[in-house]
Formats: structure tokens, sequence, C-alpha cells
């Protein structure tokens, strides 16, 4: 079920096509049944067990999503920004909302969209068309300049609609908490442009009956002109703005601090939420619950060294914190030898994954050997008492895996992977690596070193994530902007840092300069 | 004994007068210099301040002339019979040292054990 709908597929001037437009709609309403978790909801959740925690353990949630409709500091996950955008251009702040209201929303606004879009291609061909149907008899007649306009009007709108096309029928890829404010700005500008245009062809064209037609086609043909001023401000404001790189953004898991840096470009705080998940897929190595920091052997000594009996005073309140304090400070006086036991430990973990690794690398390379690609040749050469038996790669991946499999389990459970990698997995992608001829280090390199997130997702689910931030996560990215994304098991925080403003300096080298000397250093005898 | 270009430089200097001793044709004093303003002063090892171009005694031959007279290695010249050695090229120095016509060289050098002691004795005249 996918729950990742619009990020900014669906613009003002979308699909000019009904049957695409009615298509997406169904899609969205079968997607809206998929709805998305609440804060509350994502709180009362216990962390599950290391093994069972795969990466999707987020499953789709469908109660709870009104409680914190009306949070305004922190931002409310998953509606749709197309809901919200209609929300908007209504009424600016609405409290509560049911449930079949939401649903609603969800629909109108690409709706609105749409039907914007329909009417301000329409509008054009409809102000050449009404005076032809109305009063055709009282037109002046209007020879080749007016040709000349049916033209380029022509070329005009399929510029416009294939740029539209190409623009802005993207599948939406994220669905947003808050509205986006510039395509709302510019579906508000659509909408006032064409309603004015209308307002002055009703009033001055069809009142009259206007017999100048050569005015009416030009006056058709400047709205298309400003349409496509309009499209070409929403290339600018949606696409272009957001490339030239003005901020670097800080991101750290905060389950086991791993971190990227990534620069981007001005932002709203959601849009750069969607960018930054993006580049997580693709970039962070995936997370593993069972790496757990200290073993828990160390840790657990720690904590059992000190017994405090609490001799039923009333004053609890005190001396809890006494009692506490008293504890800390003993065990920082006590010889710690903690770190002495996590220093071996962990050497002798590795040198046990660095057996294993040595001998999984042997096995499959041995593995490797024991077939090879059969030449249409061949055939006729293999003597008739030993005949070899053809496979496809399936099978011959089933046939070379039983001397691997071993090798392959304990390296998996030493470096806690097992739960990544079922032996259908394996023996797919073996197969996969016999068909493309890859040498037996490249099948392995799926195994030996923690892929991106990305390689480990079923691409059918959605992925649910909140967006956790102090300001309004539609303002602007700013310096020192923390914000963080959080799921079930994990966070990412995000810290942005303006970019430094570059002084640039020339210094002219002439080639010719380049001269050297030799470095004396004689001693002379007297 | 540093040394700031432009500036009159003040050292604590002994006087060691050397007679040059016949080797053949040859008038030796027995030792080697090194140094001078056309040479790389970041390589001389005796000098304290690495940008000092003067003329530093690099080697002593045991018991020739200038052991004799007290020469020490490390020593940096100042004077050979009267003329300057801080502003010198290497050749030049050479060639004041080595002039054929005359028998003795009186060197004026400049050690740092030299300043120390000075220091040392104006130290304990101070103390009450």
């Amino acid at each position: 079920m996918d729950n990742e709908s619009t990020y900014s597929g669906y613009s003002y001037k979308s699909s000019h096509s009904r049957s695409s437009r009615k298509h997406r709609e169904r899609r969205d309403r079968h997607r809206s049944k998929n709805r998305d978790g609440s804060i509350r909801g994502e709180k009362s959740v216990v962390i599950q067990a290391p093994g069972e925690s795969l990466l999707d353990a987020d499953s789709p949630r469908e109660d709870d999503r009104d409680d914190n409709w009306g949070e305004t500091t922190t931002v409310v996950t998953g509606t749709s920004v197309d809901s919200i955008s209609n929300e908007d251009l209504t009424q600016l702040s609405k409290d509560s909302e049911d449930s079949s209201a939401l649903e609603c929303r969800r629909y109108i606004s690409p709706a609105l969209g749409a039907i914007l879009g329909f009417v301000s291609l329409i509008t054009p061909l409809a102000f050449l068309a009404l005076p032809q149907l109305l009063w055709r008899d009282s037109l002046d007649p209007c020879g080749t300049p007016c040709e000349g306009l049916y033209i380029s009007l022509a070329f005009k709108l399929l510029i416009l609609l294939i740029s539209t096309w190409a623009l802005f029928l993207r599948p939406p890829r994220a669905t947003l908490p808050r509205f986006f404010v510039f395509r709302c700005l510019l579906l508000a500008l659509v909408f006032l442009f064409v309603a004015s245009y209308w307002l002055f062809y009703g009033v001055r064209v069809l009142e009259p009956r206007e017999t100048d037609y050569r005015g009416i086609v030009g006056y058709a043909a400047s709205l298309v002109d400003a349409l496509l001023f309009i499209q070409y401000l929403a290339l600018v404001l949606l696409e272009v703005r957001h490339l030239q790189p003005a901020f670097s953004l800080k991101v750290v898991r905060s389950t086991d601090g791993v971190s990227r840096f990534y620069n981007v470009g001005h932002l709203s705080i959601q849009r750069a939420a969607v960018w930054v998940l993006d580049q997580y897929y693709s970039d962070f190595p995936v997370y593993n619950p069972a790496l757990l920091n200290l073993p828990k052997s160390i840790l657990t000594k720690k904590m059992s060294a000190f017994k405090v009996y609490n001799l039923g005073e009333d004053n609890s309140t005190n001396n809890s914190t006494g009692q506490s304090r008293a504890m800390i400070a003993a065990a920082a006086r006590r010889r710690d030898n903690s770190h002495n036991e996590y220093y071996y430990e962990e050497a002798e973990v590795e040198r046990k994954v660095r057996k294993r690794k040595a001998r999984l690398v042997v096995a499959v390379e041995e593995a490797f050997t024991h077939i090879k690609r059969h030449q249409q040749e061949d055939a006729v050469i293999s003597s008739p008492k030993h005949p070899r038996e053809v496979m496809d790669p399936r099978e011959a991946a089933q046939a070379i895996f039983a001397p691997m499999a071993r090798a392959m389990q304990k390296y998996l459970r030493a470096t806690r992977q097992q739960t990544y990698h079922s032996m259908e997995s394996i023996i797919s992608h073996l197969q996969f690596c016999i068909t493309h001829n890859m040498t037996p280090k490249a099948f392995l390199e799926r195994y030996l070193v923690p892929g991106p997130t990305l390689q480990y997702l079923d691409s059918n689910r959605g992925r649910q994530w909140t967006l956790v931030s102090e300001e309004p996560v539609t303002a602007s990215l700013r310096q020192g902007h923390v914000f963080s994304l959080k799921r079930l098991d994990l966070s990412l925080i995000v810290t942005a840092t303006p970019l430094p403003f570059l002084h640039i300096a020339e210094e002219f080298i002439d080639p010719k300069s380049h001269k050297f000397v030799m470095k004396l250093q004689s001693e002379t005898s007297v | 004994m540093s040394f700031v270009p432009g500036q009159p430089v003040t050292a604590v200097v002994e006087r060691v007068e050397i007679q040059k001793l016949r080797q053949g044709e040859n008038l030796i004093l027995g030792f080697s210099i090194g140094g001078g303003i056309d040479q790389d002063p970041g390589q001389n090892p005796f000098s304290e301040d690495k940008s000092d171009k003067g003329i530093y005694v690099t080697r002593i031959s045991p018991k020739g002339p200038a052991d004799l007279a007290g020469l020490k290695i490390g020593d940096k010249i100042m004077q050979v019979n009267g003329w300057d050695m801080t502003m010198v090229t290497h050749d030049q120095a050479r060639k004041k040292l080595t002039k054929k016509r005359e028998d003795v060289v009186r060197l004026l050098v400049t050690r740092k054990s030299l300043e120390e002691a000075v220091k040392q004795s104006k130290g304990c005249y101070h103390k009450p």
C-alpha cells in the first residue's frame, strides 16, 4: 500500500487530459485508506526485540490521526499537501476536523488544480469560439493576420501542453504535513488571472457583441502568452530556486551516530526534510539494532555494583537525590575496569568476524569454480558417456549454494546480519551474479559491507516519518535551525548551517617566473 | 646572539690568536668554516638563530694550530685581523683567513658560553 502520495505532482496546471486525472484520483482514493500515524500513537509503541525489527517496522496506522490535528508547534503527520492547500484557500486555520472531511479534502485540491488547468487551457479556445458561435454574421472578416495569430496560438498551446506534462505531471513522492507555499501562491495567481481575463471578456466582448474579431484573437493570444510566463514563474519558483546550494545540512542518526553532510539550496523545512530522506535511503548504511554499543555483559556488571537500601524514611525526595549522588560519587571513586573488558571483547569479536570472513571467501571462491558458462559449441564435443547436464541459472545457483551455505550462515551470524538475508534472497542474488558473469568478490560485496538502507526496502510499502520542528515547517531554512525526522525505532537530527561566503581573490603568476636556485652549504678548511 | 639586520650587533667576544703552520707550500690554520651571506643559513647546525648568515667554525683538526690556540667548534667568527666577518660571502671569508703574507690571524670569536659566563659573573656581582 503506497503511503507516499503527493510531493509536488499535483500542481495548478496539471493534466490536460481528463482520463489521466481520473486515474490519479482513483489512486488517491485508494491511498487515502492508509493514513499516516500520529505522534501520540508512536509514543505508545514498545521497542521491539532486535531480531524482529527490520527496516519496515512501521505499519500503516488508521487510528488517532485527528488527535494531533490542532498542534501548531510540532507538526502533525501526513495529510497530503493538497488537502491543506485547499484549506488554505478556504480558511487559514482549522483546529479540529473529523475524518470524513479529511478524506474529502484530499480530492478537492487535486481536483481544483485539474479544473483550473483545464479551464485555463480551454479559455483561449473559448474566447475564439464564442463570437463565432453567437454572432458570426456581424463579425468583421479577418484574413491573413488572424490566420497568423491562429498558428502562433496553436503552437503556444502545444508548447504549454508539453511543458506542463514535463514539469508537473510527475508521480508524487511524498506527503507533506503543511501546504506548499509556492504552489498555493501560483494556484491563486492562475485563478485570479483567468478570472480577470474572463471578467474583462464578459464585460467588454460578450455584452456589447464586439465585432473586431482580430482584437479578440489578439486577446486570446495574449492570454496564452501570459500563461506561458506564469509557467516560467512556476519553473523558477518550484524547480530552479533551490538548485544553488546555500546551506549545509548535517544529518545524524540518533541510534548509532552515523552522520552525513549535504548541501541544499533555499528550501522550506518540509521540502528539505523530503530531500534529506531521499539521500538517507541511498547514503546511510542500514540500521542494525543488533549491533549495540557495549556488550550486555559489561553493562550489567557495571550496574550491579551497588545496592542501596532505603530504610523507610518519610522524607524520600531529599534522600533519594542524596543517595543517588552518593552512589555516583562512590562509583566514580571505585576503580573501573569495564573499559578493559570492552577492549578485549571488541578485539575478540573482530577476530572472530575476520576468521569467518576468510572461511566464507574461500568457500565462495571454491563454489564458483564448480560451474562455468556453457558455450553452444561445447555441445558437440561433450562425450556421450558423461553428458553434462545443462542447467538454467536458478538450478546452477542452487547447486553451488550448498557448499557455501554453512560458511555464509556463520558469517552472517557473526556480523548479526542474519535477519536481513534469507536463504531465498541469497540464492536469488547468487543466480543474479551467475547470470551476469560476476566474480565471487562481486557476489560477496553485498554481504561484507552493510549496504544503504534502500537495498533492504521492499518497494511496495510506504515509509512513514514524523517531522518534529520548533519552527513552522513552511519557514525557510535559516542558520541554526534544527529539526528531526522520527520513525518508530530511530530518528534523524538535522542541523542547518549556511555555507560560508567566499572571497575569491586573483593572483597572476607569470609562467616565466618559475626559477630555482641550489641551496648552498659549503665548508672550506683553512 | 640574535641578529637584526641594520642594527648594530652586540656580542661578548674572545680574542683568539692563531699562528699559521707551514705545511709544504701552504699555511694552514687547522679548522674549517661554514656559512656566509651566499649560503643557506637553515642548514647551519651551530647557529642558534637559523637566519644567521655569519661564519661559523665547523670542524677543528685536533692538535692543529686552531686547537692549540683555543678555538672551539661552533664558534662564530666576528672579525679576522680587523676585517668584519658577519656580512661576507663564504669565499671572502676564506680569502681573509688564508692570506699568504700573514703568519698570524687574530680572530674575535663569540659563543654562547661566553655570554652566559658574563651574565653569571654580573649576577654574582649584583647579588647582595
